[in-house]
């Protein structure tokens, strides 16, 4: 499993597509976590989401300024790239190739979940960096405060982060497995991601009471209800306080599980074409 | 114990059937080849040797053991698949890993396919020949008692060919055990010990391609060569001797070579040349096959 486990990073690493979704990620994460918020405060805007003013985009908030994003956008560039990773091999037809060199299927997606993860942890820990110099440079500018959170609510921030973030790169992987590739598996996520859970959440939650209690039990309400537990700031698509902190992260862990259990499942017990 | 062995070993998908009811054995240090046409089931066995799709029923054992343990076996299954993104060294690397063998034998196995020049590429960048050439370097990576190749020579130029075959050779002298496919029979004919012929997903003939080409009869040259032909046909039968190009192609059993020459002299006819008539392999290929092209 360790040699899986080198092998999908070097794969990882050195694989473009990688490297451009986290560009993405940071630039996308800077403009709507910290620059247009900053330039709606100091122009005197007064949109929908003008109350954040600039309080939001300081350092004692950054960690749920930075979390905002996990339950849509972020999350969906996380979905692409768990996609990406596994459903690669089915593209280029490599899985034949790995699996003649002699690991058994359970070890290679082993690596592979492994290398997603700590890929996940990257992507969070790289947001939460540009969180922290966006927060300074307008604290600098503004002449405002300083000050961080506490150490522990930073930890508990990156480790609510890492989590959502592992559990959408799973959701593209085992998107991936069962679709045998890349195309229709990032389509199709990219619709759940950016249109079903919307539809769900803001046409029919509100129309049928029994969406509403089903909804919670969904991985995006989860990680939108566990982020705006930690400081998310709410009007952030997909943030909504629909359960405490501790169900949502038990329903992200719980689909983190069944999705790594799912892919593996199906890996295992189908042919490689 | 035999390298691999395969009981009636059969796919199928709903209602078609892809392999059916396969006995094949390759043993050991022997080179052999896996002849059929496109579609007759060769890539879906050997899938099936490697594990990477499971039989509807029947047997697959390597070196006396269902797949799953493939230490010790090399495989290139239906042409090279690599990452393109990554140079040629940077797959073998990757694949390394998986194979837990040492980097030192990168160089040794891009040495032996001829494409060390080119590791640094990026396997995307790469001309179908040296993306096959690749694929088998990922092959020998193991430094493999058993090497499985699939349409090792897909892709290359004549002279890629002539490398590649003299390769597997090297490989078969040296002591691997080597198990080919091809729809070539004359790369079959050149560097097999042993063949095998499918066709239509069954197992039609195993044998030595000297085997397989010989038992077809004999070839006369006779005089006066009319004469011969009659006399020939009232000893044989009328269906067993044909005038081809000149001389006599004869249906027999070889073995009777001197009891015809001799009642050939007898009735006053002069023999010139009389010797065991092989067929070619393309013949028995044919003959085998049913001269499909494309059997599903």
């Amino acid at each position: 499993m360790v040699g899986s486990f080198r092998a999908e990073l070097i794969k990882l690493n050195k694989r473009p597509a990688t490297w451009l979704l986290l560009g993405i990620a940071l630039v996308l994460g800077a403009l709507f976590a910290y620059v247009i918020p900053y330039l709606g405060a100091t122009t005197g805007t007064t949109g929908a989401t003008a109350d954040r003013g600039i309080a939001a985009t300081l350092p004692a908030n950054i960690v749920g300024n930075t979390l905002g994003g996990y339950p849509v956008f972020l999350g969906a560039l996380l979905v692409v790239l768990g996609v990406l990773f596994v459903g690669g091999e089915y593209g280029w037809g490599s899985w034949k190739t790995v699996l003649t060199q002699g690991p058994s299927r359970s070890s290679v997606l082993a690596g592979k979940f492994g290398v997603l993860a700590v890929a996940a942890l990257a992507f969070v820990l790289a947001i939460f960096l540009m969180g922290t110099v966006a927060s300074v440079l307008i604290a600098a500018a503004e002449n405002e405060s300083m000050a961080f959170p506490s150490a522990f609510d930073i930890l508990r921030g990156i480790g609510a982060g890492w989590l959502i973030a592992t559990m959408w790169t799973m959701f593209g992987a085992v998107l991936g497995i069962l679709l045998r590739g890349v195309a229709l598996a990032v389509g199709l996520g990219l619709v759940w991601m950016l249109a079903v859970q919307n539809l769900i959440s803001q046409l029919a939650a509100p129309l049928l009471p029994w969406v509403d209690s089903a909804q919670r039990g969904l991985p995006g309400p989860g990680a939108g209800a566990l982020v705006a537990a930690l400081g998310a700031p709410t009007g952030t698509p997909g943030v909504d306080s629909l359960m405490g902190g501790g169900p949502a992260a038990l329903v992200v862990a719980a689909y983190l599980v069944a999705f790594v259990a799912l892919g593996t499942v199906v890996l295992r017990r189908r042919d490689i074409l | 114990m035999e390298p691999v062995v395969c009981e009636k070993l059969t796919k199928r998908y709903g209602e078609v059937v892809a392999v059916q009811d396969l006995d094949l054995t390759v043993r050991a240090g022997e080179v052999y080849g896996f002849l059929g046409p496109n579609g007759a089931g060769k890539t879906t066995t050997l899938r099936m040797l490697l594990g990477l799709i499971r039989p509807t029923s029947g047997r697959v054992l390597l070196h006396g053991q269902p797949p799953g343990d493939l230490s010790g076996v090399g495989a290139m299954i239906e042409g090279p698949a690599f990452y393109p993104y990554l140079s040629g060294r940077d797959n073998l690397r990757v694949l390394a890993r998986y194979a837990a063998v040492d980097d030192r034998r990168i160089d040794v196995v891009l040495d032996l396919v001829d494409l060390s020049g080119r590791a640094k590429h990026k396997f995307g960048t790469y001309s179908l020949g040296m993306k096959q050439r690749l694929g088998v370097a990922a092959a020998l990576l193991k430094d493999p008692q058993l090497l499985i190749l699939d349409e090792p020579t897909n892709g290359l130029d004549p002279a890629g060919m002539a490398d590649m075959r003299a390769l597997i050779r090297r490989l078969g002298a040296a002591g691997s055990t080597v198990l080919i496919s091809s729809h070539l029979l004359t790369e079959v004919e050149q560097i097999c010990d042993r063949v095998g012929i499918i066709a239509r997903g069954a197992l039609v003939a195993e044998n030595t391609v000297a085997e397989l080409r010989s038992g077809a009869g004999l070839r006369i040259q006779a005089a006066p060569l009319d004469n011969a032909a009659a006399w020939l046909r009232l000893v044989l039968g009328a269906a067993a001797v044909a005038i081809v190009d000149g001389a006599l192609d004869v249906t027999v059993e070889p073995a009777r070579a001197a009891e015809l020459n001799e009642s050939l002299v007898k009735a006053g006819i002069s023999v010139s040349e009389l010797r065991t008539r092989e067929r070619d392999l393309e013949q028995v290929f044919l003959e085998l096959t049913g001269g499909e092209s494309n059997g599903r």
